[in-house]
């Protein structure tokens, strides 16, 4: 189980805004993460995956405390380790397809699965500025899945995604998730997108 | 035709750059992680020489580490080190003046990458010095190439700190700047001529090579 208090202070145009969530997520579940612009949704993915702490709360994974502002507790990312998908893709300029996944993993049955689950097998030497928008984000949600986490955060991951290769790509990750046995939440824009992929939601206000 | 002059200032330039690579990446990376009142202050003491007169700093380099009294004193008394008038006073002033040619570019390139990047690299497991090593230097090449030129060059360019703490000791001190002047002092325009030659094509090619390089790196998404 995944459960989750947290209360974060948001800096807003002329004023603050506080984020306050208290959620507890079955494992293997898919939540859909929705609401307005600048509601907290990132924030709240980054929260959890310890790349900003928050003023007060809890996060505990499969029993395992990962932040408790009370008894001060707060690993690190490096100890967390979620899969994360930003927003930006974040990929790094310097290195090529390939290199991205071997940065993530040492396992090579798992990479080439990986590549062929992205299609993106035949650009393994390309760097992300000869990749298109689309294969940009296939190649930060491998990345994700690369490292095997039992959670896996991802923040608007299918946007640059054309509507066939969105279909396909998210019916391939639905057996991923199983078999990894993850817990994973997206942040979601889109009303329909993930629909038949995800079990449970959480809106933003 | 004496060149002892122009080896020594390459000799200076190269230790001086070396030193301050060293130093300068872990200083220019704590630097630009965030801001605080502490690091303002470090960051405006590393940037003085930028502004200050040479012959300021070369006179307070005299002064403090002059082996008659204070810090220079203990230093030759206790350690047997001796920076006034030596090669090694040399090193200490020129790495103190071109530190700000090192630091900065290389601070404000660090500054440019996305926080993303870093972010990306920790959920991936990987430790600070990893990410420094395979994610942030790999992607600040063109920003760490000016740095290191701009460091030699300037380097090959001190005159006022150089003389003020070296002095103008043949094969110990008297690197190609001081050279020049002084063989204008003697009337020796063919030697000053010879020496500020050399510098200048060094200077040239050096600065050339960094404008061709980065116009290439120029391709990446983060220029």
């Amino acid at each position: 189980m995944i459960e989750v208090t947290i209360e974060k202070n948001l800096k807003v145009y002329q004023g603050k805004q506080v984020l306050k969530i208290s959620r507890q997520f079955p494992p293997g579940s898919i939540t859909k993460i929705y609401g307005p612009s600048g509601a907290g949704k990132t924030t709240f993915l980054k929260t959890i995956a310890g790349l900003i702490s928050p003023e007060k709360g809890k996060i505990v994974i499969n029993g395992i405390i990962w932040l408790d502002t009370v008894a001060n507790i707060n690993l690190s990312p490096q100890k967390r380790m979620p899969g994360f998908v930003f927003q930006d893709y974040a990929l790094f300029p310097n290195m090529t397809v390939l290199e991205h996944l071997e940065y993530a993993t040492d396992d090579k049955d798992w990479i080439n699965r990986l590549l062929l689950l992205g299609k993106l097998d035949t650009l393994t030497d390309h760097k992300p500025t000869h990749l298109s928008g689309g294969q940009q984000q296939r190649l930060a949600i491998l990345r994700a899945l690369a490292i095997k986490s039992k959670l896996i955060l991802m923040d608007e991951p299918f946007s640059a995604l054309d509507p066939e290769m969105k279909i396909e790509l998210i019916a391939e990750l639905k057996i991923v998730f199983i078999e990894l046995d993850a817990t994973v939440l997206i942040v979601s824009h889109n009303p329909v997108e993930l629909e038949g992929l995800v079990d449970g939601e959480l809106y933003l206000a | 035709m004496d060149l002892s002059p122009i080896w020594l200032t390459l000799k200076l330039a190269s230790i001086t750059t070396v030193l301050l690579l060293i130093v300068g990446l872990p200083v220019a990376w704590w630097l630009s992680k965030g801001r605080s009142f502490f690091k303002t202050i470090i960051e405006a003491i590393i940037t003085m020489p930028l502004v200050l007169p040479p012959s300021v700093l070369g006179f307070y380099l005299l002064l403090a580490f002059s082996p008659q009294h204070g810090l220079g004193k203990w230093l030759q008394d206790s350690f047997d080190i001796q920076f006034v008038f030596s090669f090694k006073g040399l090193v200490l002033a020129s790495f103190i003046y071109s530190m700000p040619f090192m630091i900065g570019p290389i601070k404000s390139a660090l500054q440019q990458l996305p926080a993303s990047l870093v972010q990306a690299s920790y959920t991936l497991g990987k430790s600070q010095w990893q990410t420094f090593k395979s994610v942030l230097i790999p992607n600040i090449k063109p920003s760490l190439l000016t740095a290191i030129v701009l460091t030699f060059a300037h380097t090959l360019g001190e005159f006022g700190v150089v003389l003020m703490i070296g002095g103008n000791i043949p094969n110990v001190t008297r690197v190609a700047s001081i050279a020049v002047y002084d063989s204008v002092e003697r009337m020796d325009y063919a030697a000053a001529n010879t020496y500020s030659l050399i510098l200048f094509a060094i200077t040239f090619v050096m600065v050339i090579s960094v404008f061709v390089f980065n116009k290439y790196q120029a391709k990446s998404p983060l220029e």
